[in-house]
């Protein structure tokens, strides 16, 4: 008899297995090395050591010069709130819209709806939700003069305001549908149906049934998203400076000021604020777990005292009109995008531009071919090294049948960590050793954050990949190499495509990665169209926010298709997550 | 606190070795500097938040890759600190010939961190063939930026001077200098702000507020003395005091631009707005951005003004295709394009009296609109104060209104 794996004995297939075998560990040493490396060389500044400017003593005074630096208190306290606030409503909505949603036409269109609404990078986000709900924006406009009586824009504090109420209204309309996906995607795994069945059978009434049935078992498994949505809070630069106060910043972006102040000594002041922005983060990860053990002590609580609870429809409506107001805000303002980006001179409070052109979209044409270039092509190259990588790992998981759960949690420090703290060290170290700013730095940088989403959004389905298809296989003679070419890769297409979707719609969001790791160099659509904020021209900006959102859109629509358009005579290889 | 680090850090500069001048290109000798420069790539690092400015860099780039082969890369700053702040970086990493800048647009007190630190290029600009066109023994102001001598270290590009304007629709008479300003602002509240110090044009306006206020406007020539600055300064801190309140947002917000300053106009959000470019007000009625009814003045007391420069740093790699650059947007084309109204609307720098009496009518010829301000009318200029109070004023700025 022939044996199965002879073409596994050659050289190339040894080698490839090896290789194969040592992934896992590849994976973490890219993600680990760098942030850990930058993270050092952010404490040793932070100390007062740096030589190249002078630092050659370990000293606290720049921690005493950072506590003394005006606002910093204010700043920390709405750093700490917004990390806090964002995921707490947005994971509120989405548990209380799915507890009323599950199982209806409603949960079905929203799997349809939450990709595209992901797909909007969180710059063009802000954006949107700022010409939607500034003092002159469009929603004043359409209730202007008729309900509000205003003719002239009113003198309120909406967007950038002090308690960064609009910075956290921003990102919560964002988390939303990043953690529905998260959540839709987990839920076949743990049978809520008929958990949800059984309470009912106990006389609980359908939402309250699935809160106390549901969460507990789905929490655990959108833990570490939810954790990256603290994370990105506590820490977000780009949404920070569109829509976040300025009087003072928010601590991330009162440390990249700093940072790129031209006198260097209040670089170490920076690296100090860095720290204290990774003490912040942490800080606020711990407040959650504080939080989650309150919370599961209360629903253990209520579910022993076997209240059938009489708050059902008030808890669903929460949770439908948050979700919908969510939605209603994100397609609001890629309208309000559309509008400005073709409007003329448009005065408040005109419902619609007094006149139209494409004035800006020429602009841009003019303009986008550099940036939209680096950002098609560093996108493609970190989708494509990343889903290398994340099947690489995966597949190795399930040859060598070990799975890397203990090591997993490390995985996610690039989004568990604040870009600030770690890249601030990376950037001292390519200074000093005098690397230009290339296009291959900066893949590598967006490769941190876009390996864990790419993993995250993978890793379930190839896991839960019946192993009866590759037993099957290999009862038919089929190697291991045979059996993933020939049937694990086409089995996945689908949830393949999607990951790379995620991981291009990541990469395209970047801002702090590409800018400080290009040094300006390699201008991608996110770096400018953050520089053009600081101008101000609303239809520039549209347009430019609008492009910026069109691509990982394309990305979606792409990955939606493809498995459709290949599978056609396949009815059940067309996937849908 | 950093007093000692600077000094540490200053003599850490002095010690290190300037290397890299041998190849240098000779500005006197320009045919070799031309030769020199075909196929090479300027990286220009250049505030961006003006579209129109941008539009007109990308004009000039476009000509000076079909004239002289040159690449010019606008590396796009919000902030032109990141660029000084690279620059020093490089220095200090003993990087003295792979810069990864060629050519920076700075302002004074950027120029005067960069010449004290050694950080330039040059003597070069005066070598510049179109050099003579800005008449510079009778404009003294193309060889001092902000006080502080040019040297030849940086080539003059543009004007700018601070104006005001305003949407005659809403308010027919509008204050005509600081005082009324107060005095408008009280009976109008929410009707004007400025951009948040340290964006420049923020900046400017608190310099300028500072020279109308103060008694003895000497003292703000000449370096700071630390010990005086509460004393001199005290009324421009209590003018603001009052002022806040009545502005836009109760003070408690400032827009990041003058861009954004526009939009505010446009909207009919404020009415009174300030701008540095005097052709502000036309260029934003031909882009359909301001209304018509929108006019501009300068303040009675005089207005700041002031000649933007363009400098190499010492550690550039393209320094001859910057040179040929900075001497193209010096010729009479660029700054005819570039004084349009619907390009850029910047006020040239080159003496009319010097140029033939051809190149005086284009110049004469251009329709500047109605919202631009004549030459006469800009009235007198007032010089920038030294580069030290720029920075002081800003901190104490930020400490006071910064973080309440």
């Amino acid at each position: 008899m022939v044996p199965a794996s002879a073409p596994e004995q050659s050289l190339v297939g040894g080698m490839a297995q090896r290789a194969l075998r040592l992934a896992p560990w590849f994976m973490l040493l890219i993600l680990l090395a760098p942030v850990v490396l930058g993270v050092g060389l952010t404490i040793l500044p932070a100390f007062g050591y740096l030589p190249a400017i002078g630092g050659e003593q370990f000293t606290l005074k720049h921690f005493v010069a950072l506590y003394q630096a005006p606002g910093l208190t204010h700043s920390v306290t709405v750093s700490l709130a917004s990390a806090l606030v964002t995921p707490f409503i947005a994971l509120s909505f989405v548990l209380l819209f799915l507890a009323a949603a599950s199982g209806t036409r409603l949960e079905n269109w929203m799997r349809r709806l939450v990709a595209p609404l992901l797909a909007i990078p969180h710059a063009a986000a802000a954006f949107g939700l700022a010409f939607l709900i500034a003092p002159s924006g469009l929603l004043l406009r359409w209730a202007s003069p008729s309900v509000t009586g205003f003719t002239s824009p009113p003198d309120a504090l909406i967007i950038n305001d002090y308690w960064g109420l609009s910075l956290m209204l921003a990102l919560t309309i964002k988390e939303i549908p990043f953690l529905l996906l998260m959540a839709l995607a987990a839920l076949p795994q743990i049978q809520a149906d008929q958990r949800v069945n059984i309470a009912r059978s106990l006389g609980y009434r359908r939402g309250l049934a699935w809160l106390l049935t549901v969460t507990p078992a789905l929490y655990p498994l959108i833990r570490l998203p939810v954790y990256a949505v603290i994370a990105f809070a506590s820490a977000t630069v780009d949404v920070a400076l569109i829509i976040g106060p300025n009087l003072p910043y928010t601590l991330s972006v009162q440390v990249l000021q700093w940072f790129n102040d031209p006198d260097l000594s209040f670089r170490f002041m920076a690296a100090a604020g860095a720290l204290l922005q990774l003490a912040l983060t942490l800080t606020a990860l711990l407040l959650w777990r504080g939080l989650e053990i309150c919370f599961a002590a209360i629903g253990r609580a209520y579910a022993l005292s076997g209240h059938r609870g009489r708050a059902d429809g008030v808890l669903r409506g929460i949770g439908l009109s948050g979700v919908a107001l969510a939605v209603g805000l994100s397609i609001g303002g890629v309208v309000a995008l559309v509008l400005n980006s073709f409007a003329g001179f448009w005065r408040f409070p005109e419902s619609l531009p007094r006149s139209w052109n494409l004035r800006a979209w020429g602009d841009a044409s003019a303009d986008i071919a550099t940036p939209l270039g680096n950002t098609l092509m560093i996108g493609a190259l970190a989708t494509v090294l990343a889903i290398a990588l994340v099947i690489a790992v995966l597949e190795s998981e399930q040859r060598f049948q070990k799975r890397l759960s203990p090591s997993l949690i490390l995985l996610y420090l690039p989004l568990i960590v604040p870009q600030i703290a770690f890249l601030f060290g990376i950037i001292v170290a390519t200074e000093f050793l005098q690397w230009t700013p290339s296009i291959a730095m900066v893949v590598f940088a967006h490769l941190l954050f876009v390996l864990p989403y790419s993993f995250l959004a993978l890793s379930e389905a190839y896991r839960r990949l019946d192993p009866r298809w590759a037993q099957l296989a290999a009862t038919l003679g089929a190697g291991h190499w045979q059996v993933f070419w020939k049937v694990r890769v086409p089995l996945l297409l689908a949830p393949c495509l999607t990951a790379m979707a995620v991981g291009f719609a990541v990469s395209i969001s970047q801002y702090l990665a590409s800018q400080l790791i290009g040094a300006g160099r390699v201008p991608t659509l996110t770096t400018e169209a953050v520089a053009l904020a600081s101008g101000g021209n609303r239809s520039i900006i549209a347009v430019w926010a609008l492009l910026q959102a069109l691509l990982p859109m394309l990305g979606f629509m792409l990955a939606l298709f493809v498995p459709r358009l290949l599978w056609r005579n396949r009815q059940g290889m067309r996937g849908s997550a | 606190m950093s007093r000692s680090l600077c000094k540490t850090f200053v003599m850490l500069l002095c010690l290190l070795p300037l290397k890299g001048l041998s190849d240098t290109p000779d500005p006197s000798v320009w045919e070799q500097v031309q030769a020199e420069a075909r196929g090479q790539t300027v990286y220009f690092d250049a505030w961006a938040g003006d579209p129109q400015i941008n539009r007109f860099i990308a004009w000039a780039a476009d000509q000076a890759q079909r004239r002289y082969g040159i690449e010019v890369v606008h590396v796009k700053l919000s902030d032109t600190a990141e660029a000084v702040s690279r620059v020093l970086a490089e220095k200090l990493a003993g990087n003295n010939d792979a810069g990864t800048v060629d050519l920076l647009w700075v302002n004074g007190e950027n120029f005067a961190t960069l010449k004290q630190n050694d950080l330039l290029f040059g003597p070069w600009a005066e070598q510049l063939p179109n050099f003579s066109l800005v008449d510079a023994d009778n404009h003294p102001e193309m060889r001092q930026d902000f006080t502080i001598p040019v040297e030849g270290l940086e080539s003059p590009w543009t004007r700018s001077q601070l104006i005001y304007y305003y949407d005659s629709e809403f308010l027919p008479s509008p204050p005509r200098n600081i005082h009324e300003l107060l005095t408008w602002a009280k009976a109008n509240p929410g009707q004007f702000t400025y951009p948040r110090p340290p964006e420049f044009l923020g900046s400017t306006f608190l310099k300028q507020a500072l020279l109308e206020l103060v008694e003895d406007r000497q003292a703000l020539y000449e370096p700071l003395v630390l010990e005086e600055f509460a004393r001199i300064t005290a009324p421009l801190w209590s003018y603001l005091d009052e002022l806040h309140p009545v502005l836009l947002r109760g003070g408690r917000s400032f827009p990041s631009s003058g861009t954004q300053m526009r939009r505010m106009v446009g909207d009919g959000e404020i009415s009174l707005a300030l701008s540095l470019s005097p052709a502000e007000a036309s260029a934003g009625i031909a882009a359909g951005e301001l209304p018509e009814t929108v006019r501009s003045y300068v303040s009675d007391a005089g207005s700041i003004g002031n000649v933007s420069f363009l400098a190499v740093p010492f550690n550039a790699r393209a320094k001859a295709g910057a040179m040929v650059f900075a001497n193209f947007l010096l010729s009479v084309e660029a700054q005819l394009h570039a004084y349009r109204p619907e390009v850029m609307g910047s006020t040239t720098v080159l003496s009319m009296e010097v140029l033939s009496e051809q190149e005086r009518a284009a110049f004469a010829n251009v329709d500047v609109g109605p919202a631009t301000l004549s030459v006469e009318a800009l009235g007198d200029t007032l010089q920038e104060p030294h580069p030290d109070w720029v920075g002081a004023l800003e901190r104490e700025w930020v400490e006071r209104y910064g973080a309440r």
